[in-house]
Parts: C-alpha cells; sequence; structure tokens
C-alpha cells in the first residue's frame, strides 16, 4: 500500500460549483457533511447527461438511447460493487439510501427468519434508520431486542457485546461509524464473533464509505447498507450489498414491474437478482450519478482521503479546547478512534443558538440529535453541534469555526478571562 | 453575528422567569420540539373568576424556545383565560422581536404550542398521542 498523498482542498473545491456561491460575503464552511456530502461538478453533469442526452428506461427499451441508458445504470452497478470490493455486481441492490436498505433487509430477510424469543442485538449508538426497522420487526414477531451499550469515550463496551453474542441472537446490526460521535467500530471483530455465535451481521456503512476504504469481502459481513448523497452522490441513490445466497432465499421488498420473470394472474416468478428488489422504473440518473461519484472518489483514492479527514480530525481535537474555553467534544478524544466527526456542546449555549449564529459566519453545522435521541439521552444530551469533514474541507474551516465559536461565547457572556471558572 | 439575539432575549435565557412548576396546576402539558428533542412543560392555574393567576414553565431548550415561553408566560399571567386562548403565533413572534428564520420557527412557537395544548386537555380533550412502536 502506498503512503497516502495529500489532498488539496482548494483544488478539490473547484471541482465543486457550490463554493462559486458566497453567504453573508464569505466562502461556505461547510461542516455537515455526515448529514449530506456536496456533489462536485461531475456528479451533476452526469445526472444531466442521462436526463438530456439518454433518458430512456432501462432493461426493456430495443432503441440506442435505452441500451445506453441500461448499460450505464449496469455500469455504475459495477462501479458500487468495485468501491466496495463485493465480488459479484449482482448483490448490489440500488436503493434510494442506507434507510431503505436496512429497511428492505428487515422486511424480507426480518420477517421470513424472526421469529418468537429470537433476539437481535444492536447498539447504543445507531442512527434512527438501523434502530426504527428492528424495533418494528421486534414488535410484530415478539422477538427481543438488545443493546450494546458504549462507554464515556463513545466506544462500545466489548464485554457488553460479548455478554450478549452468548443470547444466540439470529441477527447484530451495528454502524461501522457512528454519525453521532464518529466513532469507528471494530467491525470486522466483531462481523467474526457474531459469526461465531451463529449470527448473521449486517453493517450500517453510510457514514464510513465516504470516508475510508471499505471492502465488505474483508469485513466477511452478511449485508451492508450505504448511502448514495452522503458519498458525494445524488440523493436518492444508495446501495444494499448482501451475500447472493441471502439475496436469492430473500422474498422481493417492493413488487411490480421490472422484478418479474413471468406474471399471470394468479402467480408470478421473480426475476433474478439483484432486479428482484427493484421494482419499478429505477432512480436511474441518481444511480449513474453514484457512479460518478465514485469515480471521483476513486481518482482521489479512498486511502487519501481517510488520511485527510483524519488530519482534520486531530487538527480539530488539538484547536478546538485550546480556542474555545469550555467546548465539550463527546466521544473519542484520539483521531485514529474517530472519523470525520467533532461533536460538541457549550457550556453557554443551545446548540440551535449556535448553528444559527455560526451561519451568520457561512459556517455550517449540524444541530440537534443527529437521528441518534437513545445515544443523547445516554450522552445527558438533548442536543449537541457536531462539524463534520470531507474532501472538500480544510485547516482553515475548522478555524473558522472555532473563531465563530468564540463569537458565540462572546455573545452568550462568556469571555475567554472566565473560562473554566 | 451580534445582531441575531437581542440583549432582552438572552435575559430571558440566562434567567428565565416563571421557571419552575406549579403544586396544583388547571392544566399542564409537556410539548416537545421533534427537530432537536427539546421539551418544556407550561403548567397554569386558573382562579374562579377566569384569570389565569399564576403559570411556570420547566425544561431545557435553546434561547429562542426558553425566551420565548418565559415572555409568554410573562404575558399571560393575570389575562382573562378567554385573551389567553384567542392568542395567535404571530404574538409571540411580536414578543420576541427578532428574525426568526424558517428552522428556527418550531423552537420560537414551542411555548404557544405547549401552551394552547395544555389549555385543551383543561376542557377535557388531552392532546392526542401520537401513535408509535414500543417493544
Amino acid at each position: 500500500m502506498n503512503a497516502p498523498a495529500p489532498l488539496d482542498p482548494e483544488v478539490i473545491r473547484r471541482d465543486f460549483p457550490i463554493f462559486e456561491r458566497e453567504f453573508h460575503g464569505k466562502r461556505l464552511a461547510y461542516l455537515d457533511s455526515a448529514a449530506t456530502a456536496l456533489k462536485p461538478r461531475l456528479v451533476s453533469e452526469a445526472v444531466s447527461a442521462y436526463d438530456e442526452r439518454y433518458s430512456a428506461n432501462v432493461h426493456r427499451a430495443i432503441y440506442a438511447i435505452g441500451e445506453e441508458a441500461t448499460a450505464a445504470y449496469e455500469g455504475a452497478r459495477e462501479k458500487v460493487a468495485r468501491f466496495i470490493n463485493a465480488p459479484d455486481p449482482h448483490e448490489i441492490v440500488f436503493v434510494r439510501n442506507a434507510t431503505e436498505a436496512i429497511n428492505l433487509v428487515a422486511h424480507t430477510w426480518g420477517w421470513m427468519n424472526v421469529g418468537g424469543s429470537d433476539a437481535i442485538v444492536l447498539t447504543e449508538m445507531e442512527h434512527h434508520s438501523n434502530l426504527v426497522p428492528w424495533q418494528i420487526l421486534a414488535q410484530s414477531k415478539d422477538a427481543d431486542l438488545e443493546f450494546v451499550p458504549f462507554d464515556a469515550e463513545g466506544r462500545l463496551i466489548m464485554d457488553s457485546w460479548e455478554v450478549l453474542l452468548r443470547t444466540k441472537p439470529k441477527l447484530v446490526a451495528f454502524t461501522h461509524k457512528s454519525n453521532a460521535l464518529g466513532t469507528l467500530n471494530d467491525v470486522k471483530t466483531m462481523v467474526a464473533q457474531a459469526h461465531d455465535a451463529g449470527a448473521l451481521v449486517l453493517i450500517d456503512g453510510a457514514q464510513a464509505v465516504p470516508h475510508l476504504p471499505v471492502d465488505v469481502q474483508d469485513l466477511d459481513a452478511d449485508f451492508y447498507a450505504l448511502s448514495g448523497h452522503k458519498m458525494l452522490g445524488p440523493t436518492g441513490s444508495g446501495a444494499l450489498w448482501a451475500r447472493r445466497e441471502l439475496l436469492e432465499t430473500m422474498p422481493p421488498f417492493m413488487s411490480g414491474g421490472d422484478m418479474i420473470s413471468s406474471v399471470h394472474l394468479r402467480h408470478t416468478t421473480y426475476n433474478e437478482i439483484p432486479h428482484k428488489f427493484e421494482a419499478g422504473t429505477p432512480a436511474v440518473s441518481s444511480a449513474i450519478g453514484l457512479g460518478a461519484a465514485v469515480d471521483y472518489l476513486t481518482t482521489l483514492g479512498m486511502e487519501n482521503v481517510a488520511a485527510h479527514e483524519e488530519a482534520l480530525t486531530a487538527y480539530a481535537l488539538d484547536l478546538l479546547p485550546r480556542e474555545v474555553p469550555g467546548i465539550r467534544i463527546h466521544g473519542p478524544q484520539d483521531a485514529a478512534e474517530r472519523a470525520g466527526i467533532i461533536t460538541f456542546t457549550l457550556p453557554e449555549a443551545h446548540a440551535h443558538d449556535v448553528a444559527t449564529l455560526l451561519d451568520r459566519e457561512a459556517v455550517a453545522i449540524r444541530a440537534g440529535h443527529h437521528c441518534t435521541q437513545p445515544l443523547h439521552e445516554r450522552l445527558g444530551e438533548t442536543a449537541t453541534g457536531r462539524a463534520s469533514f470531507n474532501v472538500y474541507n480544510s485547516t482553515d474551516d475548522i478555524d473558522r469555526l472555532a473563531a465563530g465559536l468564540r463569537g458565540v461565547q462572546h455573545i452568550f457572556g462568556r469571555s475567554p478571562a472566565t473560562a473554566g471558572a | 453575528m451580534d445582531d441575531l439575539y437581542r440583549d432582552e432575549i438572552l435575559e430571558h435565557y440566562r434567567e428565565p422567569h416563571n421557571f419552575g412548576t406549579l403544586d396544583a396546576p388547571s392544566a399542564s402539558h409537556e410539548g416537545h420540539n421533534p427537530l432537536c428533542g427539546d421539551r418544556i412543560t407550561i403548567m397554569l392555574s386558573v382562579d374562579d373568576t377566569g384569570t389565569v393567576s399564576d403559570v411556570a414553565f420547566s425544561g431545557r431548550g435553546c434561547a429562542i424556545s426558553q425566551a420565548s415561553a418565559s415572555m409568554l408566560t410573562d404575558e399571560v399571567k393575570g389575562r382573562p383565560l378567554a385573551e389567553v386562548e384567542e392568542m395567535k403565533n404571530q404574538d409571540i413572534l411580536d414578543l420576541l422581536g427578532i428574525e426568526i428564520s424558517p428552522a428556527r420557527l418550531k423552537c420560537a412557537l414551542l411555548s404557544i404550542d405547549t401552551l394552547h395544548r395544555a389549555l385543551d386537555s383543561r376542557d377535557g380533550e388531552p392532546a392526542p398521542e401520537t401513535s408509535g412502536v414500543s417493544v
């Protein structure tokens, strides 16, 4: 493996038309990529090329642009498969987002395989998207949900995890990287341990895939969910990867056109995977745009992306406590254990007020519970601020965040001289 | 940056008026902002003459929602119930007197929404529980 080559965010920003805009006279310091990433020109061009030049339906049109559309759509599937090192593009199901990927598994594999008294093990740091579908399944099937807690630094408590595995769960589902704290979980070890306990494993990769190299074969998981819009792709794009033998035995999710092999008035046979799970005309342009985003990230190199974001995380972990008196940073304090996300609270101001005031400085952060209310209950906070990084961010953005937070403290009446009092 | 939060808002945030609980309220409701998870509870006492004789709020939230609750409770204390029931969202926005972006409107209106729900519950029609899942 080559040593990571440093990314130059100033050069990268030229690929993102949004930076041509100014807000309050300033360049946007976009620190909310964990919610959705900005889109490079390459992606919007790929989307509009389909819309303007070959916007035929896929898998059915017997004319030139129909074949182009099918080739581009299936080509995007191959790109996503290569990007996460899936062994076979047929194991990639296009969905709208990671939420839909997880719902697909809960409603198909889950309904078929989870019964009364079966256990599903989750963690207390899950995004609502990897929690609520399992609550609904558990309630419907009278199954049990168990949760791995996390410690004061936002790391899963592995002793508890090992105890919960002794309940012989049917499924364990956990996030690769916490969207709220940035914690990187030791997913490879967890997959191996879960398999030893006889469980299948679903990994929510919505936050991990945009930020580090992901190899589903190396991880050896069973299901892996990702969102295209968090990895520089269009909204409405996402994918579920699952092992072929699982996909083949799972019943359909949505049903209708394109997912069929043959239809009669009283019975239907289903199409082959992945088409069995892609009923109706799919989001063709979004999938093609996701393929373009994968090309862009591949050109940058995911090792380089990961190194860039770890460096920004380390910079923020060092700078913010020095520059912003009293700031509380939640989650792991070591940049190697978290990726690209800094979650914080100020003693004197609520996260919503912080975000409103930072907006005046063209610094965009997320404020709230980040779709992780149980995690926030455990933190003892109703709301936190979250700054998240991507390839177009630089240390300058973090400097502007720090200056903005000092401004908030000034307005809310805590001068640096009284800090720590 | 400075013009957004005028001093009066910050004073209400730092030292909210009518903060606490009532022992035997005539009406009470806990409201929450689903966007951020902030919660406030408003309690009112109504005397025999139909006047809001006492009011209190509790809970945590941003400066906008806390100042709004503080100002609203000041506004309704001592007022005839009939007038309080007629209060509109615009009344609380006028009290705040600052620019409220669409994203923050729910923060600004949490107090008046909670107040109205408390009064509804007093009429024997508790605010409907939203449906959900429980395991």
